[in-house]
């Protein structure tokens, strides 16, 4: 059983992170992963690994499965872009890639610029076999959480939450 | 108004351009010879040519994809067992298409991970383009910048057993680019399917039953 409707999405994702023994967060930061990010910073028996590049991610956490450790990556969904190809290397291995995805470009959105990743995440990432739990409601974000962690680690897939921007709010870049 | 000559990229330490003598399959094997249970990471193509012609291990996981990709694996990998030594090979392309990965290397600073680049300066694979590191970009310097403090360029086959301390013995992060001359070797193929390499993997090393 899952509770949600904690004050934070972040809490619920965080409990069943540790529930699941996911050590190794990594990560190219984004802000409505502060939160998140955060946490998983301050507890000494988890890693935060911050990237230069999301795609680093595909590598760690397959060498991450390969070493007989938990991992997962938390990005923003323009980082997505990055790593469509590297996405191949988890798939074939079957290793499990849990991906946790902030999105922009959709609900909102002031900077047009985030528009073109923002709307291509889903079908760029089923186009390469990611199974892909949008959810737009913060109560619901743990149990997708969970769904997607347990479809990830025990059958070896790749599969990302999609965090709507409904949920995390449109940033406003001062003009609202 | 004449034109100015083009600039040539300086000499480097080890000779001119295109003068790199080390052979990478007889290099390689020997190499693997002293690795003394180090499990290896190779990149996609020849170094996964090589480590395959060297002898097959299931210490080796063989790459057919996934550029850039070798050191974020060997990373992944060196945290998640820390007492086993890991060495990404890879070659120079590969390297470059990951180069901010070096960055988290240093970061990390894993004892365990080393990192070894064939530069033969080209894309040895595709049709033997030229690379970045036949002109101004130098790979030692670049994982210097990075953070990583132990670095070495190997120019000789006979620097192989000081090599091999480095990549196998010294407390890690390790990096060296071995310059190999731009060979024609045989095909010398591993299996292909990734989940079947990286079960054997595990089993290897514990972490999967057979």
């Amino acid at each position: 059983m899952t509770e949600t409707g904690t004050a934070h999405w972040s809490e619920d994702v965080f409990r069943e992170m540790k529930r699941r023994r996911i050590e190794t967060v990594c990560t190219v930061p984004d802000g409505g992963l502060t939160r998140l990010l955060n946490m998983v910073k301050a507890d000494p028996a988890m890693r935060l690994i911050t990237l230069s590049t999301e795609e680093e991610a595909m590598g760690i956490v397959s060498g991450q499965w390969l070493g007989g450790k938990r991992a997962m990556i938390a990005m923003q969904s323009s980082g997505v872009g990055n790593c469509i190809n590297a996405i191949g290397l988890p798939s074939i291995l079957k290793a499990p890639c849990l991906m946790l995805i902030t999105m922009r470009g959709q609900w909102g959105e002031f900077n047009p610029w985030q528009v073109q990743m923002g709307q291509a995440v889903r079908p760029a990432l089923e186009a390469v076999g990611v199974k892909c739990f949008p959810v737009d409601k913060a109560a619901e974000v743990g149990e997708t959480f969970v769904g997607a962690a347990d479809l990830a680690f025990n059958g070896g897939f790749a599969c990302a939450v999609l965090i709507s921007q409904r949920v995390i709010g449109a940033k406003g870049f001062g003009q609202e | 108004m004449t034109r100015k000559p083009a600039v040539k990229a300086e000499a480097r330490e080890g000779g001119a351009k295109g003068s790199n003598k080390i052979q990478r399959r007889p290099f390689v094997a020997e190499l693997l010879s002293r690795r003394n249970g180090t499990l290896v990471i190779p990149g996609l193509g020849s170094p996964t040519w090589d480590c395959s012609a060297a002898g097959d291990s299931p210490e080796y996981l063989y790459s057919w994809g996934g550029m850039g990709l070798a050191v974020p694996t060997a990373l992944g990998l060196a945290l998640a067992q820390p007492s086993r030594r890991v060495l990404a090979l890879t070659g120079d392309g590969e390297m470059l298409m990951g180069i901010g990965s070096l960055g988290v290397v240093a970061e990390l600073a894993p004892q365990n991970l080393a990192i070894l680049v064939l530069d033969n300066e080209h894309f040895g694979e595709t049709g033997r383009q030229t690379g970045l590191t036949q002109g101004r970009t130098d790979l030692c310097k670049i994982a210097e910048g990075f953070g990583v403090r132990q670095t070495r360029l190997v120019t000789e086959h006979n620097e192989v057993a000081d090599l091999a301390k480095l990549l196998f013995e010294i407390p890690g992060p390790t990096f060296a680019v071995a310059k190999i001359a731009l060979s024609e070797d045989p095909w010398c193929l591993p299996e292909k399917d990734g989940a079947a390499i990286a079960r054997r993997f595990q089993i290897a090393i514990g972490v999967a039953k057979s």
